[in-house]
C-alpha cells in the first residue's frame, strides 16, 4: 500500500470539553500527549492508540478519533490552533479510502468492554481488511438458509451461506463482514451497514469453496424488550436460495485466532456470539489430523437447548477435541445457569489456561454478559493466586484477550 | 500473579501498600475507620446515605483500573489507601538535598514541618465535604447530583490518604492529628477547620461550581507541589490524588460553563442583558456570576499564604515541597540569589518589587494558579463568544479582597486601585456577591430528580459520565 493511502485512526482531544487538567499527559506511557497554554494535543507520530489515557480523563474529551490519510494527519500545530474539533465529514470529503465511520464506530463499540486495544495473536494469519467498499460492494449469492433453532423456540436463528462466485472475499475466523440491506430508511437514506461475524473457517463453509456462513438471529425486539423489526436480520433471515446480497469488508484485524502448534483457545459465548467460536472450532477440527496440540475449551450459554445454535453438530465433536460447557438459563424446572457459573465451576482449568502463555481467550455475545464474565474471571483468579485486574492488561497486550459484545 | 498496581479489596481497608504486613498500623487504621464512618454519617451528604450512586471506584492505580463504575451506597464506598507505584532510584531534585536518594521515612529534623504540611492538606478534605453536605437537596439534575457525590467520596478518600501518612510515619502525634481531623468542623466557632476558605459556606450550586473550579484548583497546585517532595510516600500519595482532583475541577469548569450557556441562551431568546428581566426568567445574570467569581477567586488565592514566607523557604530548601512542575523548570532548583516580583503598597499605590525567590515561593505557586485559572476563564468566555454575547468574565486584581499577606489591611478595587473604606463600603456590592445576590441564586435552587431533566438555570452537559447517556439514572433514590 502506498504511503499516501495508509489510513490512520487519529487520536484527538476535544478542546471544547477538555479542562486542561494534565491527567492524560501524565498518564501517557510514551509521552505522545503535550500541551501549550491553549490546548492539549496528541502527536500522531507517537500515539499507538494504547488507550491508557481514555479512562482517567475526567471529561470524556480524550475519546475522539478521526480517520485520516497518515500523510495528511493533523499536525501538533494544527491541533494547538483549534477551538473546536474538525468534523469527520470534512476529512472523508478529501477523497480517502478509509473505513466507513459507521464500521469504525461499530467495531470500537463492540470491543470497548475489553478495556483497551488488544493486538492480534502473534501467530494469527495476516488479515485482508476492507477489500470491498461501500462505493463498490461485492455481490454474494445465497446458497443456503437453514433454521438453527428448534420448533417452539422463542427466537429464530439461521445459518446462512453466501457464495462469492468468482469474486475474491478472503476471510479469517473472527473477522466480520458488512451486509447492506436494500432500500432506504424513512428519511430516504440508505440503511446502516450491519456487521456479522463469519461462522465458517477461512477455507470456506464447504472446504475449498468460495463461500462463508453467517449466524443470524431475527431481531424482533431491542435490548430493552421493546418490539422492533431489525432491518438487516429480517432481510437476511427471509432470503431465499439464489437471492443476492451486497456485502462489504472483511473487517477486523485483532479478534483472530492463533495458528501456532500448541496454542489453546478458551471461548466464551452466548447466542449468536457463537459464530466466531464455530469458525475457530471448525478450523481446528479440519486440522485434527495434523496433531498440533493445544486445547479447546468452550463455555456456551443460551436460554434453552433448542435455542443454542449448532447444538447438534457441537455435541457430536469428540470430547478429547473440545471441552464443552453448556449453560441454560430458562429450562423449565431446572435452576438457571449462566456461563459465569460454569466458569467458576471449572475454575481450576480456567486458571490453568489463563496462566498458559499459549492460550488465547475469546468472549462474544450480548453486552449484558460482560460484567458477569469479568466477575467470574476475577473470582477464578482470586481462588488461584492470580489477580485478574493485573492480568488483564498483560493478556490484552499479548493479544490473548479478545472481546466482542453488542 | 500480583502486582503493586493492584488494590487489595479483600481487606477491611483496601490498599496497595501491603497494610497486612504491618499489623500495628493496620490495627491503628482499623480503629480510626469506624470513627471516620461515624463522621461520614454525621457530616457527610445530608439524607443521601441510602441512595445508589453511579460512582467511580479505583480498583487499581494503573490507567485501566482506576476508573471502575458501578452503583454504590456512599457509606459502602471502598475508601482506601492508594499510592502511585514507586519510581526506582528516585532522587530529591530540588533544595539543599538535591541529588540524594528520596526519603522513605521521615527525617527527624523535618518531622514537625512535614506533619504540619500533611495536617493542613488533610484538613481541607473533610472540610469541603462538610461545606457541601446540604447541596444534594437542591441538585439541578441527577447528573450533577452524582458528580457532587463523586467529589464527596473522593475527598473522603483524600482524607484517608493523609491519615495513612500520619499513622504510618508520625506515631502517636500522627494518630492524635488524625483524630483531630474528624473533630474540627467547617465554620465552627470553637473548633474550625484550619484554613479560612474551608470555613466559608457553600450555600448554592453556583458557589459549589466556583468552589470546585477555584478552590479545588488550589488543591491541584498544592498537591502538585507536594508530588515533587523528597519524602517519597507523600509524593506518591499526592500524585494519585491528582488524578481524582481532575474530576473535581471538571465539575467546576463545566458547571460554570453550563450556567453561562443557559444564561446566554435566555439572553438571546429575550434579546436583553437586563439582570432584572433575566432573573425574572429564572436564570443567573452575568454580573452576578462575575461577583461570585470575584469572591471565590480572592478567597482562594489567600490559601497560598503570605506573599513572603520563611516557612515556604524552609520547606523548599529541605526538599519537602517543590514548585508546580519543578522537574520541568530550567533553573538550579536551589534558588539562592534568585529573585521574584512581589506586590507592595507605596504612597497609596500598588508597586512591584523584587524579593528573594526562596521567600516568595507562595507567590510563585499563587501566580501559577492564577495563570491556570485565567486560561479556564478564557474558555468560559468562549461560551459567551459563541453565543454572540459581548460580556466577558475577568479575574479581579491579585490584591483585591485579600485577608492574608501584604494586602490584608488594604482596600483594593478589582481593577487594582488602592481605595479608602468609604469607596469600598459604597461599591462592595458591585464587586462581591451580596446577600441579595445569594438570596436570588438560592431561590433558584430545587432538586430536579427525573433522569435527563435539568433545572432551568443550567444547560445540560455535552456528554454523560463514562459514556453513559445524559438521561442515565446516575442516582437511584431507592
Amino acid at each position: 500500500m502506498a504511503e499516501t493511502a495508509e489510513i490512520l485512526r487519529q487520536h484527538l482531544i476535544d478542546p471544547e470539553i477538555c479542562i486542561r487538567c494534565n491527567t492524560c499527559e501524565e498518564t501517557c506511557p510514551i509521552d505522545a500527549i503535550t500541551h501549550d497554554s491553549r490546548n492539549y494535543v496528541v502527536d500522531p507520530a507517537k500515539c499507538n492508540a494504547c488507550n491508557a489515557c481514555i479512562s482517567p480523563c475526567p471529561t470524556g474529551a480524550i475519546d475522539n478519533w478521526r480517520q485520516v490519510a497518515r500523510a495528511r494527519a493533523y499536525s501538533l500545530e494544527d491541533q494547538l490552533g483549534w477551538d473546536t474539533l474538525p468534523a469527520q465529514g470534512e476529512v472523508a470529503a478529501a477523497g480517502q479510502t478509509d473505513l466507513p465511520q459507521e464500521i469504525t464506530r461499530l467495531t470500537s463499540e463492540a470491543s470497548a468492554g475489553q478495556g483497551g486495544v488488544a493486538p492480534a495473536p502473534w501467530s494469527a494469519e495476516h488479515p485482508v481488511v476492507h477489500l470491498h467498499t461501500l462505493a463498490k460492494p461485492a455481490v454474494a449469492t445465497v446458497t443456503g438458509n437453514f433454521p438453527l433453532t428448534g420448533e417452539g423456540a422463542s427466537s429464530d436463528i439461521r445459518h446462512i451461506v453466501l457464495d462469492f462466485g468468482s469474486v475474491a472475499f478472503p476471510v479469517l475466523e473472527g473477522q466480520t463482514i458488512g451486509v447492506l440491506p436494500p432500500g432506504v430508511d424513512p428519511q430516504g437514506r440508505r440503511h446502516y451497514v450491519r456487521l456479522y461475524s463469519v461462522a465458517s473457517p477461512r477455507d470456506g463453509e464447504r472446504p475449498r469453496y468460495n463461500n462463508v456462513a453467517l449466524t443470524v438471529k431475527r431481531v424482533t425486539e431491542d435490548h430493552a424488550g421493546t418490539p422492533i423489526r431489525g432491518v438487516a436480520s429480517n432481510f437476511l433471515c427471509d432470503l431465499e436460495k439464489g437471492a443476492t446480497v451486497e456485502v462489504i469488508g472483511p473487517f477486523g484485524a485483532n479478534f483472530l485466532m492463533p495458528n501456532h502448534p500448541g496454542s489453546s483457545l478458551l471461548m466464551i459465548c452466548t447466542g449468536t456470539g457463537s459464530a466466531p467460536m464455530r469458525a475457530m472450532t471448525e478450523r481446528r477440527r479440519r486440522r485434527i489430523a495434523q496433531n498440533e496440540g493445544g486445547e479447546l475449551m468452550l463455555f456456551f450459554g443460551a436460554r434453552v437447548p433448542e435455542e443454542l445454535p449448532y447444538f447438534g453438530p457441537l455435541m457430536k465433536l469428540p470430547r478429547d477435541f473440545i471441552d464443552i460447557n453448556l449453560a441454560f438459563s430458562r429450562v423449565p424446572n431446572a435452576p438457571k445457569h449462566y456461563v459465569q457459573d460454569l466458569i467458576r465451576k471449572r475454575a481450576a482449568d480456567v486458571a490453568r489456561l489463563l496462566r498458559d502463555p499459549h492460550c488465547h481467550v475469546y468472549v462474544c455475545g450480548l453486552k449484558g454478559m460482560e460484567e458477569g464474565v469479568r466477575e467470574a474471571f476475577r473470582d477464578v483468579c482470586r481462588e488461584h493466586d492470580l489477580d485478574w485486574d493485573a492480568l488483564l492488561p498483560t493478556l490484552r497486550n499479548e493479544g490473548r484477550f479478545h472481546l466482542e459484545t453488542y | 500473579m500480583t502486582s503493586s498496581h493492584a488494590i487489595d479489596y479483600n481487606q477491611k481497608i483496601p490498599n496497595n501498600v501491603d497494610l497486612a504486613s504491618d499489623r500495628t498500623l493496620q490495627r491503628a487504621l482499623e480503629h480510626w475507620q469506624p470513627n471516620y464512618l461515624e463522621w461520614w454519617k454525621e457530616m457527610g451528604p445530608d439524607g443521601a446515605q441510602a441512595f445508589d450512586v453511579y460512582l467511580r471506584t479505583a480498583v487499581s492505580v494503573d490507567p485501566s483500573g482506576w476508573a471502575h463504575f458501578d452503583y454504590v451506597k456512599m457509606p459502602d464506598y471502598r475508601w482506601g489507601i492508594f499510592l502511585t507505584p514507586a519510581v526506582a532510584e528516585r532522587k530529591i531534585h530540588f533544595g539543599e538535598h538535591q541529588g540524594e536518594a528520596v526519603w522513605q521515612d521521615v527525617p527527624g529534623e523535618h518531622r514537625a514541618n512535614l506533619r504540619r504540611i500533611i495536617v493542613t492538606q488533610g484538613d481541607t478534605e473533610p472540610a469541603s465535604i462538610e461545606q457541601q453536605r446540604h447541596l444534594g437537596l437542591t441538585a439541578p439534575s441527577l447528573y450533577d447530583l452524582r458528580n457532587l457525590f463523586q467529589i464527596n467520596v473522593e475527598e473522603g478518600r483524600h482524607l484517608w490518604a493523609m491519615v495513612y501518612l500520619l499513622h504510618r510515619f508520625f506515631g502517636r502525634d500522627g494518630r492524635e492529628e488524625a483524630d483531630a481531623l474528624l473533630q474540627r468542623r467547617s465554620g465552627d466557632t470553637d473548633n474550625p477547620r484550619i484554613l479560612g476558605a474551608f470555613n466559608e459556606k457553600t450555600p448554592d450550586w453556583l458557589a459549589f461550581f466556583m468552589f470546585t473550579y477555584f478552590t479545588d484548583r488550589d488543591g491541584k497546585f498544592q498537591l502538585n507541589a507536594l508530588a515533587e517532595s523528597g519524602f517519597d510516600p507523600l509524593a506518591r500519595t499526592t500524585k494519585f490524588m491528582l488524578t481524582e482532583e481532575a474530576h473535581h475541577m471538571f465539575v467546576g469548569e463545566a458547571g460554570v460553563a453550563r450556567v453561562l450557556a443557559r444564561t446566554a441562551e435566555v439572553m438571546n431568546q429575550l434579546g436583553t442583558d437586563d439582570p432584572a428581566k433575566l432573573r425574572t426568567a429564572g436564570v443567573i445574570d452575568l454580573p452576578t456570576i462575575q461577583r461570585y467569581l470575584n469572591f471565590h477567586y480572592s478567597v482562594t488565592i489567600d490559601l497560598f499564604g503570605a506573599d513572603q514566607s520563611s516557612n515556604a523557604a524552609i520547606f523548599y530548601g529541605a526538599g519537602l515541597k517543590g514548585r508546580f512542575e519543578e522537574g520541568k523548570r530550567a533553573d538550579d532548583h536551589r534558588l539562592h540569589g534568585e529573585t521574584y516580583p512581589v506586590l507592595d503598597v507605596a504612597d497609596g499605590a500598588i508597586v512591584e518589587r523584587a524579593a528573594p525567590m526562596l521567600n516568595a515561593l507562595n507567590e510563585v505557586l499563587r501566580d501559577d494558579f492564577i495563570k491556570d485559572s485565567v486560561a479556564g476563564i478564557g474558555r468560559w468566555n468562549r461560551v459567551l463568544e459563541k453565543a454572540g454575547i459581548g460580556f466577558r468574565l475577568t479575574v479581579p486584581h491579585k490584591a483585591f479582597n485579600r485577608k492574608i499577606g501584604t494586602f490584608a489591611n488594604t482596600r483594593v478595587s478589582p481593577d487594582g486601585r488602592v481605595i479608602g473604606e468609604a469607596e469600598w463600603a459604597r461599591r462592595e456590592r458591585e464587586w462581591l456577591a451580596s446577600p441579595e445576590d445569594r438570596a436570588f441564586v438560592a431561590s433558584l435552587m430545587g432538586r430536579v430528580s427525573a433522569p435527563g431533566q435539568f433545572a432551568n438555570w443550567i444547560a445540560p452537559p455535552a456528554m454523560g459520565i463514562n459514556k453513559q447517556p445524559i438521561d442515565f439514572e446516575y442516582v437511584r433514590f431507592g
